[in-house]
């Protein structure tokens, strides 16, 4: 067994092991809160991912699978069980992980780290239980003056309060870190990813809070009305600023399995966390994104803030875009496959589902999920996609491909490291990223297709049968929704394959014990040091990253040019 | 104590490298490009929303409608009878939007400028104009005017696009473009 450490001199007599893998202290309060917000994430993508088959199924056009109230149920639940309750469970097991662990540092105050999990999984079962219910299905994003039962907001609530406890629970860790002098320096970058997902969780969630309320008070009858266009520029403000939650964290992740796995170091530490700071800064004003056809709010606002004031937050992820596979080049080259252009990126860990989940996340996010935001985006493009499939065909790039996809990824080193315990089913857990993958890159690009084609989002029958006029899509719509579903089932049976490995090795897994470290380490020479300390890796020949970059950023300036050209084309409107 | 000495104390006073220097200058640049091409487009672009909006009662905007199909219907049309009002170019056409219909059908000639008045009588509803897939969103006491210009002869369908309830996949309306006289 690892060995336990008593720290008596401090307020609480924190209990540490020492990782056989990294060297690094463990708090055990810590390890089991990561646990536990892991499991219950795992939980939450699984009855959120099964709900979300069962939307692709009814929109694949020759299956058509539920009727209509069970279709607009099961796509309300799928947003709310995957968007919020399964990647905030799990980015609070990586905000403890990036302070306590990361730091060599004692978890503050785990006694209200606990109360934060059990107010979240309280709140997370209430909405549940609301949606389930059938009076609730409001879609995730609950728009007044449609209204749902009191409990659903009050589980969102409660939620969210519950997070914002255990974001502060994080912070407070820093505080102890700093106090004790358990780092030097600078905090590592991985942690200072974690510090901008935690700062913009905090304004996100209070946008919810200041939103959702209201709502609540309106719901039982207190309070009389609520705007409907103010309701969507507050509730966007946490809606889509939440999501620049996920992509710092899953940024963070991204350096983190490049530093675990090949002990890869960013190429500068500044200009990485100059991009994490551009998040802070400027990714909040993202509310806008969903206001660009509104009524009543001026182009000059439109355009401002869909631009997040200059595309200065666009700017940090095309620096993040380099540095991170730029970190891997670096890597790789230094472990000497130096050959050509690409050989590092032959050569890479491919076998290693959370290398190969890491990386295909890495791209994915790019092509798919950021090139696609920034065009829906623009404020007169928007009027050509706006809520069609273009908009879930966006987010499911970046959101599942990217975010999920990454989180995915970490759990490959988190149940080793964490949970003791060797990964079962390793084949499965190889192909695991790239069926997932797959599936998730299939349904983004064929519902972005389906939107451009103007078929519309949240429908439960694009065929009209039941309308009083008739309307019919082209027949290549029908075509896109169909293989939307095919895709659909591959990316549903790449999270069962997930959920499968995660489950059994978690709870059947042979225990990692230190004599089993010692002789297979999980993590390179190095890789421990790589993401627990501070370090550049300073200047390097990076043909490879730089081929990658441009073939990026051309497809990116030729795709919205060609945007543009579409808009021109519709009918003139001013 | 991290496990490692730290190989530089403060990030922010290290060096930056030319490469890293060059992508983002390109970065930024084309950030601004983005930037002021949607501006640029308010000044020479044919597709602006306009911004022209204004607060009003669902029944004002419904009194509205009614007084203009009352005066252009020229006929009936769809299962439950909608009404197909031919107002003259140049003039305020309305369409409203309520659980689950939009209401009335319009009939419009081609290249003629219409000022559109758009709004929800009760929740809020997506204004989805197919095949052209121009899409607006419609507030319950908001109302948006645009000039609207048709192009091309023939039917277009007005999709629902904003979920509002279980009959929200049957809200379909219908635009049609007509020569002009």
């Amino acid at each position: 067994m690892a060995s336990i450490a008593h720290t008596g001199s401090l307020p609480r007599a924190a209990e540490f092991r020492t990782c056989p893998d990294t060297g690094l202290k463990v708090d055990l309060a810590a390890e089991k809160l990561i646990r536990w917000n892991a499991v219950v994430a795992v939980v939450f993508l699984a009855v959120g991912g099964f709900f979300g088959l069962l939307v692709a199924l009814t929109r694949w056009p020759a299956v058509h699978l539920l009727p209509a109230e069970w279709f607009y149920l099961a796509l309300t639940a799928h947003g709310a069980d995957v968007l919020l309750f399964w990647i905030i469970f799990f980015e609070i097991a990586i905000l403890y992980f990036a302070s306590a662990i990361l730091l060599n540092c004692r978890l503050a105050t785990p006694r209200v780290a606990w109360f934060g999990f059990w107010l979240m999984l309280a709140g997370a079962l209430l909405a549940n239980v609301a949606v389930l219910q059938g009076e609730s299905s409001v879609m995730f994003t609950s728009y007044v003056p449609m209204q749902a039962a009191p409990h659903f907001y009050l589980g969102l609530i409660l939620f969210a309060v519950g997070a914002l406890v255990a974001v502060a629970v994080f912070f407070g860790t820093l505080v102890i870190a700093k106090d004790e002098g358990t780092y030097e320096g600078s905090v590592p970058l991985v942690t200072f990813g974690a510090i901008a997902a935690a700062i913009i969780a905090v304004f996100t969630i209070t946008s919810g809070a200041i939103i959702l309320i209201p709502t609540f008070l309106w719901s039982i009858g207190l309070v009389s009305h609520i705007d409907p266009v103010m309701y969507k520029v507050v509730w966007w403000g946490m809606g889509h600023s939440s999501q620049q939650i996920n992509v710092s964290a899953h940024v963070a992740v991204w350096y983190a399995i490049a530093a675990m796995v090949l002990g890869a170091k960013p190429l500068s530490e500044k200009v990485s966390r100059f991009a994490f700071l551009m998040y802070i800064l400027f990714l909040q004003i993202a509310a806008a994104h969903h206001l660009l056809v509104e009524p009543g709010i001026s182009s000059e606002w439109k355009i401002f803030n869909t631009s997040y004031a200059l595309y200065l937050a666009v700017l940090g992820s095309l620096i993040h875009g380099l540095s991170v596979p730029g970190a891997i080049e670096a890597a790789q080259r230094r472990r000497g496959y130096t050959k050509g252009v690409f050989e590092w990126l032959r050569k890479a860990p491919w076998g290693n589902p959370a290398f190969a989940g890491m990386f295909l996340s890495l791209v994915m996010f790019g092509f798919i999920g950021g090139i696609s935001g920034v065009v829906l985006g623009s404020e007169q493009i928007n009027l050509i996609m706006h809520n069609t499939l273009y908009v879930p065909g966006h987010f499911h790039g970046t959101v599942v491909a990217g975010t999920t996809l990454a989180f995915m990824a970490v759990t490959y080193l988190v149940v080793p490291l964490i949970f003791r315990r060797e990964i079962m089913f390793k084949k499965l857990a190889q192909w695991q990223p790239y069926v997932f993958g797959i599936g998730v890159a299939g349904i983004s690009v064929f519902m972005m297709g389906a939107g451009t084609l103007g078929v519309s989002r949240r429908h439960w029958d694009i065929t009209f049968s039941d309308a009083p006029v008739a309307f019919e899509y082209p027949g290549t719509a029908f075509l896109m929704m169909g293989l939307n579903g095919v895709f659909g089932v591959l990316s549903a049976l790449g999270g069962l394959m997930y959920v499968v490995v995660v489950v059994s090795s978690v709870f059947f897994g042979e225990r990692r014990t230190e004599e089993k470290a010692r002789a297979e380490p999980l993590l390179p020479q190095g890789g421990a040091a790589a993401v627990a300390s501070y370090g550049s890796e300073g200047t390097l020949k990076l043909p490879g990253t730089i081929t990658l970059v441009a073939i990026f950023f051309t497809a990116f300036v030729l795709y919205y040019f060609v945007n543009w050209k579409f808009l021109s084309e519709v009918w003139p409107l001013s | 104590m991290a496990i490692h000495p730290p190989e530089k104390r403060i990030w922010w006073n290290e060096p930056l490298e030319k490469s890293e220097i060059i992508w983002i200058t390109i970065a930024f640049i084309w950030g601004l490009v983005m930037f002021f091409t949607m501006v640029f487009w308010h000044f020479t672009g044919e597709q602006n929303l306009s911004n022209e909006a204004y607060r009003i009662h669902p029944e004002t905007f419904a009194e509205r409608t009614e007084a203009m199909v009352d005066q252009y219907t020229v006929r009936e049309e769809g299962d439950t009878g909608l009404p197909v009002v031919r107002p003259p170019p140049g003039s305020d056409v309305y369409m409203l939007a309520r659980l689950w219909e939009w209401w009335p059908i319009l009939e419009l000639e081609e290249g003629k400028d219409y000022r559109l008045h758009l709004s929800s009588m009760d929740w809020q509803h997506g204004f989805s104009l197919q095949p052209e897939n121009i899409n607006i969103q419609v507030h319950p006491g908001y109302e948006l005017v645009l000039t609207l210009t048709p192009e091309g002869i023939g039917e277009y369908g007005v999709v629902c696009n904003e979920y509002c309830g279980i009959g929200h996949h049957q809200m379909v309306g219908r635009i049609h473009v007509v020569a002009a006289k």
